[in-house]
């Protein structure tokens, strides 16, 4: 499946044109949830942290903003956005394949010679690949922003700390990391999904079965890989 | 043409077919027939290469598919046609999509002339004017028309139709049978169709099939049917007792009783 995934598409146009099409489908389609998780995130990572930190003479309130940039860059943008997206992009994927197999069109683009597994899932899994991690870049952006928001609207400690604490000790390493673990998440969440829908066999049952598969094995595969990443590489 | 040489597949301890052998020939419609479960469906499935016989050979034209090498069986798949029993259309692409589907796929035509190509076939159809139709839009009938459309827009030499009047009015039927066969005459197509419709076997039956719990069981043409002998066949044909006098009227008429 793998090779023939890779090899050379019938038409480098139609390629491009599904590939942008699932890009459009995965990034602007997912955008609006992603973005409202990761402000949220942010800003209860913020009064947490200042909670926890309160009356804390040894720790200046600065380390708040620190907190929450790190934890959201290192751990919350990449690994929520990935299980958000494990829920909505995966099972999307699933049950769009799984349909298209049950229907017989996977079959008839057999049948016309298109290369199904290049077409249908290298489209796809390129698609998750260059727009997932966007989409983990806006959240890690937006999660600090959230923070930022619930520092303006709390009492626990001033703007200017919070300004100042995300811009300490930071080591652009950090970002490539959370980079890594996106492009990863990217990869795990669309290879499960695509997978468990184009090998469906049987009817709408089957589909609904393929579709939860995908979330929770990518859901699984994700947390697994956000351990070994960070044993890896931290 | 078309040659099936002594195919066999089983799914694990489940022998769907055996022995098979048969030959298609072009310009006519060749009917494979037989009750639910009789192997039909794999047996075209073998055919299209879609999936891979135990045991047998398939020729087209003296050319044996799973003999040639991948690059060898794409370029022969453009020579494929299929009309599936769900129809198979592409439910986030219109009509007109749908047809230029494999032109974009495979012809280095200019966007014009792919889309003449695509209104010919949907005017061959009867279809015109639907071409913004989504499928979700379209009746039964007129998905296996854009279906049939999308077969044969790449002026196919092989036309395979899985149960095309499945789920049709007996008058759609009709409609559709008569579009098979005008079209297997004007473009001298083998024609390969897979039904359980007793007004198809009889009125466009030019060779047919029979196969029974994954042999062939019978082979001969529709007014050879009224006068076999092979208890299955006749089973399975002349099912109800309505049929069983309708042949009988009609063998008296034609002076075979």
């Amino acid at each position: 499946m793998i090779r023939r995934m890779f090899s050379r598409p019938e038409r480098w146009q139609m390629f491009i044109r599904e590939f942008f099409r699932q890009m459009v489908d995965i990034g602007v389609g997912s955008a609006f949830i992603v973005l409202l998780v990761s402000i949220f995130i942010g800003a209860v990572t913020a009064v947490q942290t200042a909670y926890q930190l309160y009356g804390t003479p040894f720790v200046p309130s600065s380390y708040i903003g620190l907190i929450v940039r790190n934890t959201v860059i290192f751990e919350l943008a990449p690994t929520f956005t990935a299980l958000i997206l494990a829920g909505k992009v995966g099972s999307n994927l699933a049950s769009e394949l799984g349909s298209m197999r049950v229907t017989e069109q996977i079959d008839a683009l057999e049948i016309m010679g298109v290369n199904t597994e290049s077409y249908l899932i290298a489209t796809r899994i390129f698609a998750a690949l260059v727009t997932i991690p966007i989409l983990v870049a806006i959240a890690s952006f937006a999660g600090i922003m959230g923070g930022y928001a619930a520092t303006a609207a709390g009492s626990y400690y001033n703007v200017e700390d919070y300004v100042q604490g995300i811009r300490m000790f930071f080591h652009p390493f950090d970002v490539q990391l959370m980079f890594i673990k996106s492009f990863a998440f990217s990869f795990i969440v669309s290879s499960i999904s695509c997978y468990m829908g184009y090998y469906v066999q049987g009817g709408s049952v089957e589909i609904g079965r393929a579709s939860t598969k995908a979330v929770v094995y990518s859901c699984i595969f994700v947390l697994l890989a956000d351990y070994v990443i960070a044993e890896l590489l931290l | 043409m078309i040659e099936i040489r002594n195919i066999s597949k089983s799914f694990g301890e489940q022998h769907v077919l055996h022995d098979v052998s048969a030959v298609f020939e072009s310009g006519k419609t060749n009917l494979v027939i037989g009750i639910s479960g009789s192997g039909k469906t794999v047996l075209m499935k073998i055919m299209t290469g879609l999936i891979s016989p135990d045991q047998g050979e398939v020729f087209f034209n003296d050319r044996s598919f799973f003999d040639l090498s991948r690059a060898e069986q794409k370029l022969l798949r453009r020579e494929i046609g299929m009309l599936f029993q769900g129809s198979a259309l592409f439910d986030s692409l219109t009509v007109e999509e749908n047809v230029m589907l494999p032109l974009n796929m495979f012809s280095n035509a200019t966007a014009k002339e792919k889309l003449n190509r695509v209104n010919f076939c949907l005017e061959r159809v009867n279809l015109s004017g639907s071409n913004k139709k989504y499928p979700g839009e379209l009746s039964g009938g007129m998905k296996k028309r854009v279906g049939i459309a999308r077969a044969i827009v790449l002026n196919p030499k092989y036309l395979f139709c899985d149960e095309p009047n499945s789920g049709l009015d007996p008058r759609t039927s009709i409609v559709i049978d008569d579009l098979i066969i005008e079209i297997t005459k004007e473009y001298n197509m083998t024609t390969i169709i897979n039904t359980h419709d007793m007004n198809s076997v009889m009125e466009i039956g030019e060779k047919i099939v029979f196969l029974f719990k994954g042999q062939k069981d019978w082979e001969g043409n529709s007014s050879e049917i009224l006068s076999a002998t092979d208890e299955n066949l006749n089973a399975f044909i002349f099912a109800s007792d309505f049929l069983r006098e309708a042949r009988d009227a009609l063998k008296e008429k034609k002076g075979l009783m």
